[in-house]
């Protein structure tokens, strides 16, 4: 038994040896890793290999967000609602399903956040800290954390969080929204309320979650029975 | 009384709906045919529609399917595609199956003017009758959207329709493609669907001041115009090098997007993601084996191009050989080798060392993925380099790539680096 194993073996090893020779062996191609991690170097580049974002206006922190957020966000900038044009270039071409995968994955990985930045006036924090906490009923803008969630780490499926993202990208993006730059689905309760600010607003806003420090985890899910104090498009996206 | 009125509206009313509906079914495409067939023939349409990617250029991002307004940027200005939804009043619902193909076969609208040739009849003359009605039977029983045209913003004198009567007499010549009687069934379809529908020169030939193709069914590459995309010559192994390339190999890239011997990228990912991954094996094979023929040309020569100094030269290839260890190694492996379906292979890759080294620097700072496809759902990404590296040290990998492992391809400079950032990526 053990001797027709070897003569099988040896047969064998012959036979690729003859294979191998007679198709001058091309070099094993070398083994990739079967998953996202690797498919995603691409966005790696920018966004760091944990999606821990760059402290930059234009890279911003996408671990932990909100996998259906993420997922509306890959779509607008496939469908050019929303514009950059490395993004839109690089999404252009991929699938509902592999956008799908993309966000699951990114809304999964939880690298530890940097530190808060101080920085802003004592009144332009207490201007900030009014505006998320207590929104200005006089000008009918809804308080920050009546959407984004009480702690502003956002609400799952749609919902963004508001801390941990560099100041640079948060002000711009607000800017966007004002500007009509940046897009979502109809009814764009964003626009709505960009539009209610002036750019002082935008910079309290901005200082004031500058200096929060994000809890670790998952944000919460919204409560289906919560009412917005505006009608969101992209809440209800699909 | 006033129930008689009721009554005699309503049947007016039902005249009127029945009559639309009546004229809505176009004779000359129900003709003969049985409810089947006609379902049979949307059918096959939808089939030429996606080989011919018409979506492509008739539908918007984020817009309704063929309701148009995608802007075509030109050298002449730019031109808006129309809606041909069957809507009546903004898209072709007013239209025959013989103005159709007098637009497809000779390229004119259905009140007779002169069309731009941004749509390509001068390929989709080829298309036989029967399948220019089966395309007409699809885009009829499409949902007809009400979207007006966008008048197209042309500068003098090109917006003037009727001087398009010197062009075509000078770059349009009509007619159906004629099977060449010395080739297999399967290389005249192929050639047939390269050549028509699939109007594969619009890129990949070069066209001429006045926007023509001059060297018509050549594909002998070309600069894409305001996109700024080498599209590689088809023609010559010492581009895309299809003759040596296996015909799995030329399927396997149209169909999926990559393949062992490279992957598709910037407007071939478009064409690869709406068109050929819907195209059925033996089509693309009797393409491939067309394509493949076209090789036996002569291949363009090569022109002499001095783009730094010797020393220069030496300089950039050594620390491009860094900058590649670094960055570049890890994926595309030490000796270039690639691997295959995921990563292309840069040695021994013709397109590394084409005429125009633009399409390997705009890679090299922007990145990108191969199309999503059926046969390749969830492809691997390549990451942008623009923010991280320099132009110099950008001319440098470039150049490095362009002489090593065999490549003989001149170096580039960091000027040409520095405009080909220049270029919109989208």
């Amino acid at each position: 038994m053990q001797l027709m194993r070897f003569v099988l073996t040896l047969l064998a090893v012959c036979s690729l040896g003859a294979l191998s020779h007679l198709h001058a062996a091309p070099p094993t191609p070398a083994q990739v890793p079967d998953t996202l991690e690797q498919r995603l170097l691409a966005c790696a580049a920018c966004h760091g290999k944990q999606g821990e974002g760059m402290r930059s206006e234009f890279y911003p922190r996408l671990a932990g967000k909100p996998a259906g957020y993420l997922y509306n966000q890959l779509l607008n900038f496939r469908e050019r609602r929303r514009r950059f044009d490395v993004m839109n270039y690089m999404v252009s071409y991929l699938s509902d399903a592999y956008l799908h995968e993309i966000a699951e994955y990114y809304a999964n990985l939880h690298p530890p956040y940097p530190p808060p930045v101080p920085a802003a006036s004592a009144e332009a924090l207490a201007r900030g800290e009014m505006l998320v906490i207590k929104g200005d009923a006089g000008r009918n803008i809804p308080p920050c954390n009546a959407c984004h969630g009480e702690a502003l780490t956002g609400l799952a499926p749609a919902i963004p969080g508001l801390i941990g993202l560099s100041p640079g990208y948060v002000g711009k993006q607000m800017g966007a929204w004002r500007v009509r730059e940046r897009k979502a689905e109809q009814p764009d309760c964003m626009a709505q309320i960009a539009a209610l600010l002036d750019p002082g607003d935008i910079s309290a806003i901005v200082a004031y979650l500058a200096a929060q420090r994000p809890p670790a985890g998952a944000p919460p899910t919204l409560n289906p029975s919560t009412k917005l104090p505006l009608e969101c498009g992209s809440v209800t996206q699909k | 009384m006033k129930r008689n009125w009721i009554i005699a509206g309503i049947v007016v009313v039902a005249m009127v709906v029945a009559a639309t509906l009546f004229l809505g079914d176009d004779p000359a495409i129900s003709i003969g045919r049985h409810a089947a067939d006609r379902s049979e023939q949307v059918k096959h349409g939808e089939y030429l529609a996606r080989a011919g990617d018409c979506a492509g250029c008739h539908t918007a991002r984020g817009g309704a399917p063929y309701a148009g307004g995608v802007p075509i940027p030109t050298p002449f200005g730019t031109l808006y595609v129309p809606n041909i939804t069957p809507d009546h009043e903004t898209g072709i619902g007013g239209w025959s199956a013989d103005d159709f193909w007098q637009a497809m076969h000779d390229g004119r609208s259905k009140d007779g003017s002169l069309l731009y040739p941004a749509f390509p009849y001068t390929n989709y003359t080829k298309v036989k009758r029967a399948d220019v009605d089966d395309l007409f039977a699809y885009i009829k029983s499409l949902q007809p959207i009400k979207q007006p045209n966008r008048p197209h913003e042309l500068a003098f004198p090109y917006n003037q329709r009727r001087l398009l009567i010197g062009w075509r007499a000078l770059y349009f010549k009509p007619g159906e493609y004629q099977d060449d009687p010395a080739q297999s069934p399967q290389w005249n379809r192929g050639a047939y669907l390269v050549q028509g529908l699939g109007h594969c020169d619009a890129c990949h030939s070069a066209r001429n001041m006045m926007g023509a193709i001059t060297d018509m069914g050549e594909i002998a590459g070309g600069l894409i115009p305001v996109q700024n995309w080498y599209a590689p010559a088809l023609n010559s192994n010492r581009e895309t090098g299809l003759g040596d390339w296996q015909i799995d190999e030329v399927v396997d890239l149209l169909k999926t997007g990559v393949s062992a011997r490279g992957a598709a990228f910037g407007p071939m990912a478009i064409v690869v993601h709406d068109s050929l991954q819907y195209v059925s094996d033996a089509d693309l094979t009797g393409m491939a084996l067309y394509l493949k023929s076209q090789t036996q040309r002569n291949a363009p020569a090569e022109p002499a191009q001095v783009r730094v100094t010797d020393k220069q030269a030496e300089a950039l290839i050594e620390q491009g050989g860094k900058v590649y260890e670094k960055h570049c190694a890890e994926c595309h492996q030490k000796q270039g080798e690639g691997v295959p379906r995921i990563y292309p292979p840069l040695v021994n890759n013709e397109s590394i060392a084409m005429r125009h080294p633009i399409n390997g620097i705009r890679i090299v700072v922007n990145g990108g993925f191969p199309p999503s496809t059926q046969g390749n759902p969830r492809p691997y990404g390549m990451p942008p380099f623009g923010h991280l590296l320099s132009d110099y040290e950008i001319a440098a990998v470039v150049s490095y790539v362009r002489q090593s492992w065999g490549n003989h391809a001149p170096p580039v400079s960091p000027a040409e680096v520095a405009s080909a950032r220049g270029v919109p990526v989208d």
